[in-house]
């Protein structure tokens, strides 16, 4: 089995995707001949021929407005943005079209395409290249939110948007695509969404993050074993569906958590999953839902990013806090 | 200095205002004509009906398109049954040839997704209300067609105002760039909402919005119903056979508000309205068929009868239609429920249960 780094995992998942399936196009900006500006479809223009991977003009609207017309005509379109704060021209789309196509044709259309596009920071990218939008997306009724964590999950994720029957937006993140290899088999195998992944088992604490935060959990949960505190890492993967029962479950278990994102506090994922857990976990609880997240600021350029994100040592600190309540 | 390029918008007009027919289009069928003129009427009577439905507190916002039945009804009836219609709110003409129901032209005024799910073209997108956001879902369409390589046209229907849009732009130049079967039909009727087509652009017309996109604009007369199926039956054709996208502009006019919870008497005189009428599409009709011998006084009287009886039916079927129930509000959203949903539905069911129990 090949080890794979999450952008290789990606690769991998298009082409299988792309071989299995004529309906599958691929849509985006660079993609062809470049490769994607990551190689995240690196090779696949000669392999499948420019009918199967389309370069696009330099216009985000039409990508995902084109993609929209494609799905419901019963193809399969996967839609590249290069990054996620170019994203929001795609908004309008998936609000006003692709989230309410099934619903307001009372189940007539529907809307089988996928939007790609990295997020998050930490590669020390220009301004408008580090956004976390995934509690704004996850906000909108009829599409699916998912990020994937590890290169295997990128694989088996991204083959399961590619082909669910409703709109999904896949959220790369960014820092990970490079960052790290593990054993991907291309067996062609979907993992599910709306599913939760536990990382690693624990007693104390629930480590509850997604995507890239969850490099800096795993180290934190590292460091914490070493203090004698057992911490359980839940992996949410799909924001929209949310796996609400496998994170109230670890919860229940641990009796303390702690939700850890990238994107800003106010009004973040993290807001939607405390909530729940407050109002169905409460009697388990032993200590406050504790949230680090991103400051509620624009996400600063290179020289203050790194003071911005999560780091392992502010997610020990958090935890040790919570573990003081007994 | 050099000329870089240089463009021109052709105009077509064949059956001007008084009815008077001027050099037809090659292989003009006049018998053709009546199915269109027959359905444009009830276009109108639908119309009337509609309003005085929302008037009376059983319709909510509609919006007119009274004096447009020859740009919708027009368009529609040269595209084939397996083409697909991009349209926005205005098309009642358009819909109607194409098949939609009266009765879910209702529904979907009086705020039932119902009327969206038409048991008739089933491939047509549903009404767009957000401006200009559907130019981009007919080169969608469109790029579908041509990866499976199947001989038929996305028709994306908008109106003057939409141009302004991004949108519209992105879409006309993805559709050049790809030549895709797509036909974007611009049926400019003078006003969105209060600002009036001047105010809209510095263009001398919206059909030379293409010529930014690489693609062919032709201008038409949108109340001659011979023109709009010429140059749009041209324009599908075209796009049928690989030949790529068109921009059509039809200059027609609204004869009335922008919708029923508009008063158009704020921005636009009195003068203005009525020498439009002068201009109006069904009348010019009308006369052609009689002089032609194709349309006589008695046809007329049993359309309108026929109209009313067809309308009063519709209206009856409207109204006895039962609620849906309010657990659709959930059941469409995905295709299969997700688990947030799943204690919703039960909340939805259960507040049912206790209304009709």
């Amino acid at each position: 089995m090949a080890e794979l780094t999450l952008l290789e995992a990606v690769n991998l998942a298009l082409a299988r995707a792309l071989e299995d399936d004529p309906d599958v196009v691929l849509i985006g900006q660079d993609i062809g001949v470049n490769g994607g500006v990551f190689r995240a479809t690196g090779g696949l223009l000669a392999r499948f021929g420019e009918q199967r991977v389309r370069d696009t003009p330099l216009a985000e609207t039409v990508i995902a407005a084109s993609a929209v017309g494609m799905a419901v005509q019963g193809m399969k379109p996967v839609a590249e943005i290069q990054f996620a704060g170019f994203m929001y021209s795609c908004f309008d789309q998936l609000i006003n079209h692709a989230g309410r196509l099934r619903t307001r044709t009372r189940g007539r259309l529907s809307c089988p395409m996928v939007l790609r596009t990295p997020v998050g920071g930490g590669i020390h990218a220009p301004e408008h290249h580090s956004e976390s939008p995934e509690g704004w997306l996850s906000h909108i009724p009829g599409i699916k939110v998912v990020t994937p964590a590890s290169p295997a999950s990128a694989y088996g994720l991204l083959l399961a948007a590619i082909r669910d029957p409703d709109p999904v937006v896949f959220l790369e993140p960014t820092r990970l695509y490079r960052l790290l290899k593990e054993p991907v088999e291309d067996d062609g195998v979907a993992l599910p969404l709306g599913r939760a992944f536990v990382r690693r088992e624990g007693t104390d604490i629930s480590l509850i993050g997604w995507g890239a935060a969850l490099v800096e959990v795993g180290q934190a949960a590292q460091t914490l074993a070493e203090q004698g505190v057992s911490a359980e890492v839940i992996d949410v993967a799909s924001l929209r569906p949310l796996d609400s029962e496998t994170i109230l479950a670890s919860v229940k278990k641990t009796g303390r958590c702690l939700i850890v994102h990238e994107a800003p506090r106010l009004y973040g994922a993290g807001a939607e999953i405390a909530a729940q857990i407050a109002s169905e976990a409460l009697m388990s609880l032993v200590a406050p839902v504790g949230r680090l997240a991103g400051y509620d600021t624009v996400m600063p350029l290179a020289r203050l990013e790194d003071d911005y994100l999560p780091s392992a040592a502010r997610i020990v600190d958090a935890a040790l806090g919570l573990m003081a309540y007994r | 200095m050099k000329t870089a390029a240089q463009f021109s918008v052709p105009y077509f007009q064949f059956l001007d205002a008084r009815g008077e027919l001027a050099e037809p289009p090659p292989g003009l069928a006049l018998n053709a004509l009546i199915p269109v003129y027959r359905t444009m009427a009830f276009t109108r009577a639908f119309d009337a009906r509609a309003v005085a439905l929302q008037r009376t507190g059983q319709l909510r916002t509609f919006p007119s398109s009274l004096g447009e039945e020859a740009a919708t009804v027009g368009l529609a009836s040269v595209m084939r049954a397996e083409d697909v219609l991009l349209p926005t709110y205005r098309e009642t003409g358009a819909f109607l040839w194409r098949g939609v129901t009266p009765v879910e032209i209702f529904l979907y005024w009086a705020g039932d997704e119902r009327g969206s799910c038409v048991a008739g073209p089933r491939e047509d997108f549903p009404i767009s209300v957000p401006i200009a956001s559907h130019c981009g879902h007919a080169t969608g369409v469109a790029a579908a067609f041509q990866h499976r390589k199947q001989a038929r046209v996305a028709v994306c229907v908008l109106g003057d105002g939409a141009t302004s849009k991004g949108d519209f732009y992105e879409a006309v130049n993805l559709a050049g760039i790809w030549r895709l079967p797509t036909v974007f039909v611009v049926i400019n009727n003078g006003w969105a909402i209060s600002v009036p087509a001047a105010r809209q652009t510095a263009c001398a017309t919206f059909a030379q919005k293409a010529i930014a996109g690489g693609i062919p604009g032709v201008q038409a007369d949108g109340n001659d119903v011979v023109a709009v199926r010429h140059v749009v039956g041209q324009a599908i054709e075209r796009a049928r056979s690989g030949d790529g996208p068109t921009v059509v502009e039809l200059l027609s006019y609204r004869l009335t508000d922008h919708t029923t919870a508009d008063d158009a008497r704020r921005y636009r005189s009195a003068e203005e309205v009525s020498a439009a009428w002068a201009e109006e599409p069904l009348v010019r009709l009308r006369k052609l068929l009689a002089r032609e011998g194709l349309w006589a006084k008695a046809d007329e009287e049993a359309l309108i009868a026929d109209n009313q009886a067809r309308l009063e039916a519709a209206v009856a079927e409207y109204l006895a239609t039962p609620p849906q129930p309010l657990t659709s509000i959930v059941d469409y959203l995905y295709a299969e429920l997700p688990a947030e949903l799943v204690a919703q539905r039960a909340e939805l069911a259960a507040r049912e249960g206790g209304h009709h129990g």
